[in-house]
């Protein structure tokens, strides 16, 4: 429960990576890391358009079993380290694009700004991530601000069916709206649109 | 039987290696981790020119050399330079050591401290001890 693991959806997991490719070459042949990679659902997505290598980062063990298990399943390829994002220390730029699904902060807050914080530092271009439609104020002012980054768009805005998993939820089934924002971070290799 | 031949698959490349730092408390420069080998799997994966030619300029070239050394792959020429990239042996032994060795099971060693991080299934576990945060 302390860790608030929403699956992604396969219908958002389309749309971000296919947007990342197809709008922005961000995906083939690319070193693509997921933050928070639950189940791998955007990792291997990211596998199956091209990534030419791929690496799932997550703090839970059982995550990352059946995160190992759907990649064997798909045959793909995908590296996974188990860490807390949070005081991880990576080799600076060496990713090029960050896609994640964070954890929204209804728990802990702001947990989603710590990943998007770490994002910004370890991708040379480009960072995708979902926030709440609620933060959206916040998130940009912080990413420009704060985190490092020279753009912070939006790119869609999605619904996240989240069913009652925890105790928490006090209503059957919450409908969450999401935006998808593509950060570039200062010193990016790669031209803005 | 079917688990454990995809079990198998599972390991970790050496550009996942090239990338990984330990983060322990107090550390200064926890990079590059020490490897210890306890199983290695080699996989074929497709040579793609252009990926290594702007991967080239991102490892850290001795890291990587020590790293394939330590599993048992020793035909990278210690020290590198761009001009090596128009040679064609080069990039097949570049390609083969980036990401075709796999480190299945044995362990990162933090360079500092010497503290072991785990590799299991190719899964490394960089999580860090109450007292290391």
């Amino acid at each position: 429960i302390d860790l608030e693991q929403y699956p992604t959806g396969p219908h958002i997991a389309s749309r971000m990576l296919y947007t990342a490719e197809n709008s922005f070459g961000d995906v083939s042949d690319k070193v693509v890391a997921d933050f928070g990679c639950g189940c791998g659902t955007l990792g291997l997505a990211a596998g199956l358009l091209g990534a030419q290598h791929v690496i799932g980062l997550d703090i839970d063990d059982q995550s990352l079993e059946i995160a190992s298990i759907n990649a064997d399943d798909l045959e793909l390829d995908m590296n996974f380290v188990q860490c807390d994002i949070k005081n991880f220390r990576w080799r600076d730029q060496i990713v090029d694009n960050v896609i994640m699904n964070p954890p929204f902060g209804t728990r802990k807050k702001g947990a989603d700004m710590d990943f998007l914080s770490v994002a910004l530092k370890v991708a040379s271009q480009a960072v995708y991530s979902l926030h709440k439609t609620t933060t959206r104020d916040h998130v940009k002012r912080t990413a420009l601000r704060d985190y490092n980054a020279s753009s912070a768009e939006i790119l869609c805005e999605l619904r996240f069916d989240v069913p009652c998993l925890y105790k928490f939820h006090k209503r059957k089934e919450v409908d969450i709206a999401v935006d998808l924002w593509r950060f570039v971070p200062q010193n990016s290799q790669v031209k803005r649109l | 039987r079917e688990n454990e031949q995809r079990a198998r698959k599972r390991k970790m490349r050496l550009l996942t290696h090239n990338m990984l730092s330990s983060n322990i408390k107090g550390v200064a420069n926890g990079f590059p981790l020490r490897i210890e080998v306890e199983k290695v799997v080699e996989k074929q994966v497709d040579f793609n020119a252009d990926f290594l030619k702007n991967m080239f300029a991102k490892i850290e070239w001795k890291a990587l050399v020590d790293a394939s050394r330590s599993m048992g792959y020793s035909e990278l020429p210690g020290d590198a330079n761009p001009a090596m990239l128009d040679s064609d042996d080069f990039l097949q032994k570049f390609h083969h050591a980036l990401l075709e060795l796999h480190l299945e099971e044995g362990a990162l060693v933090c360079p500092e401290t010497g503290r072991k991080f785990p590799v299991n299934k190719g899964i490394p576990n960089m999580l860090l001890h109450e007292d290391e945060v």
